[in-house]
């Protein structure tokens, strides 16, 4: 068979000339793409570590994990709340060192380990031009006439997904089933990710999508339209951060430290709101950006640690695939 | 192995190396997962409802585009107007979208807010949903009619037209034609095409996520997939790998057991088209013809109209994408057509019939078992982001094989059945034999095969997210600027990957049909 000498002749990339140091980023391919924050995070980076921060895209933990002590990753980058039980299991990380004693964040955040970068929180996104009357609750959405459809995303395979899972947990903890039998028969459909619920909504199939409060930011900044609404609850909204964490066994200890005490910095903290459509996880509120602060904010945010998600969220799945299985 | 290649021909050894080589990377990456996880793991109820609706879905949707596939292959067949040679590569176009596209096309004209609701709202007509498993079955019969047409109709084009000619001079009518010509040909083709569309929708993924509704409509795959992220259960994940095999192998046995195969002779290749019957079956033809062009390209025009516009304003890095995924795509329909030739030449030998089921192998490799698989393997001996885009490449080939293989193996058995003897005879052989006889013998085939790799793999999304893709391909490309909230320019991006697709299949196609 050809093949391998075929795939070595394509694989043999041009080697960077150059002697500086290399941070190893991992990171999922949201952060690393053209639109997302990577390369402003490289380039503000570069510019004072004296290295060359080289993002490699991918599945980040899985990866990591596969790879365990010998892996070439120095900073994991972008992880979700929901899977730092199992990195941690890992032990493949080492401290952040950082105080996050005044963070921004609407949740006391003690992990010695996973850092904050941006946060935000679960929501349902309508657009007022279609949906002149919105749910103004959760249980309002919940009894609403069943040709209110909405678009959410499957928890076995999506982050928000299972944040709408650990959300209606903890709004209605043992009643659950009973909420997720009514919201059942409103779910369009459920899909793999996050993207193409959005785009569903984006082109009218649904009145309402499962995203972010933060969402709306994205149509008043880039598209100067502002109809796209977060509904917000009074029985509160589920917190999701994404993170950062550095390899215990990196050959670059002093770089990968330098990065971690960059994330909070106001410089790093000021570019994330609008490169990743997302909150600022250390930086006064009279800093954000203008769309941002003009932002509803929910009163009420709800959060498991993550021992109550691990546990939780075995039973909650099996409560939503009955209500939506039957 | 080297005793048993004694005493085989070049091909046949050829084909035997390439067919054991697809077994062990299906096998063995499914073996790597299984090992990783120190052992296979159980399955739950819910895992063992994903199985029976994949297998109901994957036999209703088979079942639908082939019988479906039948009256408008047999309508393109007797009937000649212009702009038919268009209409026929066109038809072949939803098969080698990519899937995302595809749903957005469908969701379009059959969605809530689509042209055909609007339409019933007008009419003040109950309206139709395309969510549940009606949806997954509408989206894979548009999927899938398009290649049972083409494999159909290359069926229909294989009967040589001395029969037909033959039929006529005996008066044959077109209840004649279709009992002694027209059904041994489909009995010999039509559970080829069950099989192969059988087994696409085994693998669904998106798409059933997508329409399916909820978790009603889970497949296997999407089992898979909970079990490698929900529960971060290896063990789980290669068990449910080893079902779809054992699903595949069980179908691929079935088929076999089901096909004769047509005893036609050989023609002369006279330009010759099948008797076209007058009467009420020149306005039926007619009608499938238009509902068929109708069904399959409405969608492709839908997405074409929202994303055309944006096209020019499309940024630089899209650019640079696509011209990475062309190249990636062209290489990838090299290798799958030397495969491709090489399984299907020693299988019309007749000799070594296991090859065709390595061949369909690829068809229902889980990607996600078999890119950690890969990565598992690969992973000591070289860094993975070397190795992302080669990875790629490879296994876009290898996932092409079995498409080309449904087109090549007919025309390779009636090749070697038909010339075999008389090349031996005449000891042509090696390249003279391929330059002289097998290559404008299986012109038409392999450009068919070739431009489905081509266009395959330039949708492919990869199989292998675990492994960087720093430079990213087109079709990640047009996932990020979904992520990224611009769904028009994700539009814009669907439109320029839908043309090239089919570009790339139409110059393969094309090529092969004027060879």
């Amino acid at each position: 068979m050809k093949l391998p000498l075929l795939l070595a002749a394509l694989a043999a990339t041009p080697a960077m000339a150059q002697d500086k140091p290399v941070l190893t980023v991992y990171a999922g391919e949201s952060i690393t793409s053209e639109w997302g924050p990577g390369p402003k995070i490289e380039e503000g980076f570069e510019a004072f570590c004296d290295c060359d921060l080289r993002f490699v895209t991918g599945d980040e933990l899985s990866r990591v994990l596969m790879e365990g002590e010998r892996t070439e990753a120095d900073i994991l980058f972008g992880l979700n709340t929901d899977v730092t039980a199992r990195a941690r299991a890992s032990g493949l990380f080492a401290p952040h060192g950082q105080d996050t004693s005044d963070l921004s964040l609407p949740v006391a955040w003690t992990d010695p380990i996973f850092l904050p970068y941006n946060w935000g929180e679960t929501a349902f996104i309508y657009d007022e031009t279609r949906l002149e009357n919105p749910p103004a609750s959760f249980a309002d959405l919940l009894d609403a006439p069943d040709d209110l459809k909405i678009v959410i995303q499957d928890p076995r395979s999506s982050v928000s997904g299972l944040a709408l899972l650990l959300w209606v947990k903890a709004v209605y903890g043992d009643d659950a089933p009973e909420a997720w039998a009514k919201l059942a028969p409103k779910a369009l459909t459920v899909t793999k990710g996050w993207s193409e619920s959005y785009g569903m909504f984006t082109e009218g199939e649904a009145d309402m999508v499962l995203s972010y409060t933060t969402s709306p930011a994205y149509h008043i900044a880039s598209e100067n339209d502002t109809t796209k609404k977060a509904a917000i609850f009074p029985e509160g909204h589920y917190f999701m951060a994404e993170l950062a964490a550095q390899i215990r066994t990196t050959d670059q200890p002093e770089l990968a430290q330098r990065f971690m005490d960059w994330i909070l910095t106001p410089e790093f903290q000021a570019m994330i709101p609008l490169a990743n459509w997302s909150l600022p996880a250390k930086l006064p509120q009279d800093q954000w950006p203008q769309v941002m602060r003009d932002l509803p904010r929910p009163d009420k945010t709800l959060f498991y640690t993550e021992d109550e998600a691990e546990a939780a969220r075995g039973p909650a799945l099996d409560e939503w695939l009955r209500a939506f299985a039957g | 192995m080297a005793a048993g290649l004694r005493g085989l021909t070049a091909p046949e050894a050829g084909g035997a190396v390439a067919a054991t080589g697809l077994a062990l990377l299906v096998g063995g990456t499914l073996a790597a997962v299984a090992w990783a996880a120190q052992g296979l793991g159980g399955l739950g109820p819910w895992d063992w409802r994903a199985v029976w609706f994949t297998i109901w879905q994957a036999a209703l949707s088979a079942t639908l585009s082939a019988v479906c596939a039948i009256p408008v292959a047999r309508a393109l067949a007797r009937r000649r107007f212009p702009g038919r040679g268009i209409l026929v590569t066109l038809l072949g176009a939803p098969f080698i979208l990519p899937v995302i596209v595809a749903i957005m096309g469908l969701i379009a004209v059959f969605g809530r807010s689509g042209a055909v609701n609007d339409a019933l709202r007008l009419l003040g007509l109950p309206e139709v949903s395309i969510y549940g498993w009606q949806g997954v079955i509408l989206a894979h019969v548009f999927f899938n009619l398009p290649l049972s047409v083409r494999l159909i109709l290359q069926g229909w084009q294989a009967i040589p037209a001395e029969r037909f000619r033959l039929a006529e001079g005996l008066g044959f009518g077109p209840r004649d034609v279709a009992r002694h010509l027209e059904r041994p040909m489909l009995r010999a083709v039509l559970p080829g095409v069950w099989l192969a569309v059988f087994l696409v929708c085994l693998t669904s993924f998106t798409v059933a996520l997508a329409l399916g509704g909820g978790p009603r409509a889970t497949t296997v795959e999407l089992a898979i997939y909970q079990a490698f992220r929900f529960d971060f259960d290896l063990g789980r994940a290669a068990s449910l790998g080893l079902i779809q095999v054992v699903l595949c192998v069980a179908a691929m046995g079935l088929a076999r057991w089901i096909a004769i195969p047509a005893a036609f002779g050989a023609g002369l290749d006279a330009a010759h088209r099948p008797a076209a019957p007058g009467g009420w079956r020149r306005g039926s033809d007619a009608l499938v013809i238009t509902a068929a062009a109708g069904f399959l390209i409405w969608p492709m025009a839908a997405v074409t109209a929202r994303g055309l516009p944006r096209i020019p304003a499309l940024p630089p890095e899209v650019w640079e994408a696509t011209l990475r995924s062309v190249v990636m795509a062209l290489i990838s329909a090299l290798l799958a057509l030397i495969l491709s030739l090489l399984l299907a030449l020693s299988l019309a030998r007749g000799r070594l019939r296991w090859i065709e089921t390595a061949g369909m192998l690829p068809l229902i490799a889980s990607p996600l078992v078999l890119g950690t698989g890969l990565f598992i393997l690969l992973r000591p001996w070289v860094a993975p982001q070397a190795m992302a885009l080669p990875v790629t490449v490879g296994v876009n080939a290898i996932m092409a094989l079995p498409f080309g293989l449904r087109a090549l193996i007919p025309a390779a058995r009636t090749l070697h059945g038909d010339y075999g003897r008389l090349a031996d005879s005449l000891d042509l052989r090696g390249l003279a034999r391929l330059r002289l006889l097998t290559v404008p013998r299986l012109a038409r085939p392999l450009g068919f095969a070739g431009g489905l790799a081509a266009a395959l793999a330039m949708g492919d999304l990869g199989v292998i997210t675990l492994f960087a893709a720093d430079r990213p391909t087109l079709p990640l490309q047009l996932f990020q600027l979904m992520n990224s909230y611009r769904m028009d320019d994700a539009a814009a991006c669907a439109v320029l990957l839908m043309a090239i697709s089919f570009g790339l299949f139409w110059i393969f196609d094309k090529g092969g049909r004027l060879a």
